[in-house]
């Protein structure tokens, strides 16, 4: 009732101009929603700005280097000599490894996630992987060192070495530290995230394509591999972008286990040393501006490189999502 | 189809079938495998020196790090004071009043930063306040945490914002509320539980974060005097020990590692043990 009174004796607000403006401001809502924006708008300006103070800080050895960058092979303080082929092949190889042993094991498990294990086990043990996702990278890093080095020295580069010692891949000589180390602690880090966007895309597979198979008389496996996995074949391919796009960036674990020798090597018992390795050991010690501008460039490229796989990687998780992953 | 074709097929399934089951018990073993190797490691060198005493001179033993704790604590305050309005605020945009195509910007733009690598922010935060300045200090550490922050918390608020169901909204709405209060009042606080685990979750996971911070806070063996200064942290002093060829020091690596795992384990299952809770209600 006194609503409606209200409603009548309410007087017709200004229609143009200041006092239109100040009029809505008293309301509430304008101020709110200009707050929020302004916040919202300032993630826009951190991220322009950082691309911008890194292309402007590295802009030294961009302006000395050029292209041939990326394909000159020396690190040279001394005579200010920088190239970043070294530290893309330390870093490309180191992950490939890393994606290599991870794939297979987190698509497996999360198969079993998915299709075989009950619900409660299945969420139980999604849970225990989302932990893992949550170690730090220094712990990785530290269990490295301590464990996977002196594993690697005493047990399986021996192991490795005996059979495959022949081949380019596995000869030299084997300190501990090196690319299969690297790799190996990646593959580490990253399979939780293969196994929880892996088994999420499978978990909306639709029960029809496994039901079809088993009705053509496929085993278990059979229809799982050969029904339900094609089915979500973009989203996990996606995973593996996003898999690769976090151990592209991880600086702590590998820069502890890797070796720091920026070589490029066949043999992956070699030292090699990837982008974010040499920023961290480097960074601090840079002496001369030409040494500091290469390193910020090389973050420039390890930004670059994220940006792409992390937007490939959006983009078919998407299409999974939305498409329903018709194997094409 | 032969008897020994239909036989090979089902030993494939069984042989598929139990690899599948051996890795993601492997993968859990693993996680296991680290928290035993970090109490077996770290536990016996957890002493009541390693959180009261400052940092001592190789080869005295009795040293800690009491710096490195209170330390981290600083740069997660900061990180907090500085990220998480951020995040809030631009959650609540997204959630509450962005358009069509500015939303669609501001997310893309979200899930970029959170997808840049930690040591490029670190460098980001270099050029930003430590280079004006000649010098490392706790204000360009926890610049460089804020902006880890800041998409976490973007994510987590808008979607638990998101997820408040539209009759409320409505009946506060029929009542006659504005929509900033609507939001202040209603909204705000429905998904006040899950927007409070998020930041809880963005914060442990920046807290075990070294690469950003070795060349905005770097470190110091002694206790840091307001946010101008260079100052420990954790993370950092966890990789500094590591990687020196002292016994002692490796010891100390151990119980820090353990006493930061222990923290980011137990931010991570409190969280999502409050989550659990709201949910049920």
């Amino acid at each position: 009732m006194s609503a409606t009174a209200t409603t009548i004796a309410h007087e017709v607000p200004p229609s143009s101009g200041l006092r239109a403006f100040v009029h809505k401001l008293r309301g509430g809502d304008e101020i709110a929603h200009l707050i929020t924006l302004v916040f919202a708008s300032s993630i826009l300006l951190i991220t322009s700005l950082l691309v911008i103070e890194l292309w402007r800080t590295s802009h030294l050895s961009r302006a000395k280097f050029g292209w041939m960058f990326f394909w000159t092979r020396t690190w040279d303080p001394i005579f200010d000599n920088f190239g970043a082929a070294p530290f893309i092949y330390g870093t490309l190889v180191s992950s490939a490894i890393a994606l290599v042993i991870a794939v297979p094991l987190g698509l497996a498990a999360a198969i079993f996630l998915s299709e075989l294990a009950p619900r409660k086990i299945s969420d139980g043990i999604s849970f225990l992987i989302d932990l893992l996702a949550a170690v730090p990278s220094v712990i990785y890093g530290l269990l490295g060192i301590f464990i996977v080095v002196p594993l690697m020295r005493t047990t399986i580069g021996p192991a490795i070495k005996s059979v495959l010692g022949f081949t380019p891949l596995f000869s030299g000589p084997n300190y501990g530290v090196g690319f299969l180390t690297a790799g190996i602690v990646l593959a580490i880090m990253v399979v939780p995230f293969i196994i929880s966007v892996s088994r999420e895309v499978l978990l909306t597979v639709p029960r029809e394509q496994r039901e079809a198979a088993m009705a053509l008389g496929a085993t278990r496996w059979e229809s799982t591999w050969q029904a339900v996995v094609p089915w979500a074949r973009t989203g996990i391919m996606g995973s593996v972008f996003l898999a690769l796009a976090r151990a592209l960036g991880e600086t702590m674990a590998v820069t502890m286990v890797i070796g720091n020798d920026p070589k490029i090597t066949a043999s992956l018992f070699a030292p090699g040393y990837t982008i974010a390795s040499v920023i961290a050991n480097e960074f601090t010690e840079a002496t001369g501006d030409l040494y500091l501008s290469s390193l910020i460039e090389l973050g420039l490229v390890l930004f670059l490189m994220t940006f792409i796989l992390n937007g490939l990687a959006r983009i078919l998780i998407v299409a999974t999502e939305r498409g329903g992953g018709r194997p094409a | 189809m032969s008897g020994t074709r239909l036989l090979w097929r089902k030993a494939v399934n069984n042989v598929m079938l139990s690899l599948t089951g051996v890795a993601a018990f492997g993968v859990v073993a693993v996680l296991f495998l680290i928290l035993g190797y970090l109490i077996w490691n770290g536990g016996t060198s957890l002493n009541l020196n390693f959180f009261t005493q400052l940092p001592k001179p190789v080869g005295e033993t009795g040293g800690g790090m009491a710096n490195a704790i209170v330390g981290s604590l600083k740069l997660l305050f900061l990180a907090a004071i500085l990220g998480l309005p951020v995040g809030l605020m631009a959650g609540v945009y997204l959630a509450e009043f962005g358009g069509k195509t500015f939303s669609f910007v501001i997310r893309y733009t979200t899930d970029l930063l959170n997808g840049v690598p930690s040591i490029v922010i670190g460098i980001f935060a270099y050029s930003l306040v430590v280079l004006p300045v000649r010098h490392f200090s706790t204000l360009a550490g926890g610049v460089a945490l804020a902006v880890m922050v800041i998409p976490i918390t973007v994510r987590s608020t808008e979607e638990f914002l998101r997820a408040v169901p539209g009759n409320m909204r409505e009946a506060a709405m029929a009542l006659g509320a504005s929509k900033w209060k609507t939001i202040a009042t209603v909204v705000l606080p429905a998904a006040s539980g899950g927007i409070l685990t998020g930041m809880l979750l963005s914060l442990a996971r920046v807290a075990g974060e070294t690469a950003p911070l070795l060349f905005t806070a770097f470190s110091n063996r002694f206790w840091s005097q307001g946010w101008g200064q260079p100052i420990a942290s954790l993370p950092v002093m966890i990789y500094t020990y590591a990687i020196a060829p002292y016994d002692d020091w490796h010891r100390q690596a151990w119980a820090a590692g353990l006493v930061l795992l222990g923290l980011v384990l137990l931010s991570n299952l409190g969280a999502r043990f409050i989550l659990a809770r709201t949910k049920a209600v």
